[in-house]
């Protein structure tokens, strides 16, 4: 059996499959249909300083080999997490991520510190780029100075890893990258969903009650592989490669490619289990391949330089 | 709440356009209790994505059965399985109907193939003694589907079969002509029908349970997808996966 263990900031994984934040609620609900302790690890659903009820009605669309969701950030807030969620989290033995979302700079500091006084938590992710929300979200996540800006605060306020997940929806996310590694963040995780709509043609609508969303799922896989592969190479901290992960064989395509672990995101709502699934084929990979360490592939891709569009803008 | 792979065992037309699929499950066709849904995989991985809920319709032992029209993507990939054919399901999911609460007579009402949790609730309010009639609405007399249903009450909307009108607007005449004893209304049906449904039900101050429809990315309660709106409980939205997808219409605003 080859050692699927990776390292992400100051943190060991168990296996490289983590599930992505907003598709695995807080860890308990899916214990009926998969052992979590099986998993790389668990990043919770984005919580806020208050509970949030979330967007109106229509808030899913299944859209060409993906989904289109607005849920708004529908989430429990951190008060009620830490007296109702975080024991259990903490008896699961799998690393527990906590994703932090806020509408300003002093509300994400104020939820990872009340978070950072309590045990069971390994590390944060940082939501700078949710599309569905009016006030924060995108507008942080599409600003480099800002998104630079909530790394150095957060940063000062913890010793625990700190990862800040990042949108596609910029011009060249390889900036970002750069700049929240050059604020002292231990990774990155990529992509957050691709804004994205869809229309009712006979009542002349949005499907969606926000007219736009973000786009997830398979039909996003290419693009967040060039994303991944893109801040790959502008910086030297690990990434997690989050869009379209459902198989072993994506995994290894985005460890390749750079990134040090993945996420599965929408296809847990398909299959909660599918993310442990995916463990036994990382496992004949390294077989096949005659490697002792899944780490021994990580931004092992080869491609030509100087033929690659990507390093011109690099 | 299990995942199985299970073995289509028939498929078999009942009206214009709908289907009943037969599939065997023993540990869901055993738990499953009426109003309760499962959440079916009907294609390989990428299109349709998503899982398709559909409410259990009947049961025989191990069998479990669901009805369906065929309208888009996941319905036409259903109706084209065959005997020995394998599906992925997830269930039973989402709270049943109350039946076992304090009332007379039971008062069913459905639209469309939202007569799906009919035959299951049908049969467990047999059970437990309680006098039935049942309103079946539907476009057309080619799209009622009456099997193992008690006092039938039909409405079309082209006058076909039975009231010429909405089902509701049929319901509304018995509720006027008629002394039902202390009556509770279990529904299923498109959110239009139930919307007035509601309303008929505040209106005579009726109990009223309904079974809602939504999208749904999961059906467990972990994308909060499918927010219905609720009333007086201190919260905007409640998942109609999780927490319906019956419930009783004073708690909701059905938009």
């Amino acid at each position: 059996m080859a050692d699927l263990q990776v390292e992400i900031g100051k943190l060991t994984f168990p296996n490289p499959v983590l599930v992505a934040s907003g598709t695995f609620g807080y860890g308990d609900e899916c214990r009926d249909l998969v052992d979590v302790t099986q998993l790389g690890g668990i990043v919770t659903k984005s919580l806020s300083l208050k509970p949030r009820d979330g967007n109106p009605p229509t808030r899913i669309v299944e859209t060409a080999c993906g989904m289109l969701n607005s849920i708004g950030l529908a989430n429990i807030g951190v008060e009620k997490f830490i007296t109702e969620k975080l024991s259990y989290l903490g008896t699961l033995h799998t690393r527990i991520i906590v994703n932090i979302a806020a509408s300003t700079i002093d509300e994400y500091c104020t939820v990872l510190s009340m978070l950072d006084e309590h045990d069971g938590i390994d590390g944060y992710e940082i939501n700078v780029s949710c599309p569905n929300v009016k006030d924060g979200g995108l507008s942080f996540g599409t600003s480099c100075e800002m998104t630079a800006e909530i790394t150095r605060r957060l940063r000062a306020l913890t010793t625990r890893t700190l990862i800040m997940k990042l949108t596609p929806n910029v011009t060249h996310i390889s900036e970002f990258a750069r700049a929240v590694a050059g604020e002292g963040a231990d990774a990155v995780s990529l992509i957050n969903t691709v804004v994205g709509m869809a229309v009712d043609i006979w009542k002349r609508k949005p499907k969606l009650s926000t007219t736009t969303g973000g786009l997830s799922g398979p039909a996003i896989k290419p693009i967040a592989l060039a994303k991944v592969y893109e801040v790959a190479q502008a910086v030297n901290i690990p990434i997690i490669g989050i869009g379209g992960v459902r198989t072993a064989e994506d995994a290894i395509e985005f460890m390749l490619v750079g990134a040090s672990a993945v996420q599965v995101g929408t296809a847990n709502f398909i299959d909660p289990s599918i993310g442990v699934k995916m463990l036994d084929g990382l496992h004949k990979y390294c077989e096949r391949q005659k490697i002792g360490s899944i780490r021994e592939i990580v931004g092992a891709v080869e491609t030509q330089q100087e033929l690659s569009v990507i390093h011109s803008w690099l | 709440m299990i995942q199985t792979y299970s073995r289509v065992v028939s498929t078999d037309k009942v009206g214009s356009n709908i289907l009943v699929l037969s599939i065997h499950s023993p540990e869901i066709a055993r738990a499953v209790k009426p109003g309760q849904f499962i959440n079916i995989k009907v294609g390989e991985w990428d299109q349709p994505l998503l899982r398709r809920p559909f409410s259990v319709y009947h049961t025989e032992g191990e069998i479990l059965h669901i009805i369906f029209s065929v309208i888009g993507f996941g319905t036409t990939a259903l109706s084209q399985k065959r005997e020995g054919d394998m599906l992925d399901l997830i269930g039973p999911l989402g709270c049943p109907y109350t039946i076992d609460n304090d009332y007379g007579t039971a008062i069913l009402v459905a639209g469309g193939v939202g007569v799906a949790p009919l035959p299951m609730l049908t049969l467990a309010l047999k059970k437990l003694g309680r006098s039935i009639h049942t309103f079946l609405g539907a476009r057309t007399r080619d799209q009622i589907v009456t099997k193992y249903l008690e006092n039938l009450h039909l409405a079309t909307d082209d006058g076909s079969s039975g009231f010429h009108g909405t089902v509701v607007n049929a319901l509304r005449q018995h509720f006027c002509d008629a002394e039902y004893l202390r009556p509770k209304i279990f529904a299923c049906g498109p959110n239009a029908m139930l919307r007035s449904l509601s309303n008929l039900a505040a209106e005579f101050d009726v109990p009223c349970e309904v079974s809602l429809e939504s999208a749904m990315a999961c059906g467990i309660g972990i994308c909060q997808g499918c927010p219905i709106e609720v009333v007086g409980d201190g919260r905007k939205y409640a998942l109609v996966c999780k927490e319906g997808t019956v419930f009783d219409t004073r708690t909701i605003r059905i938009s």
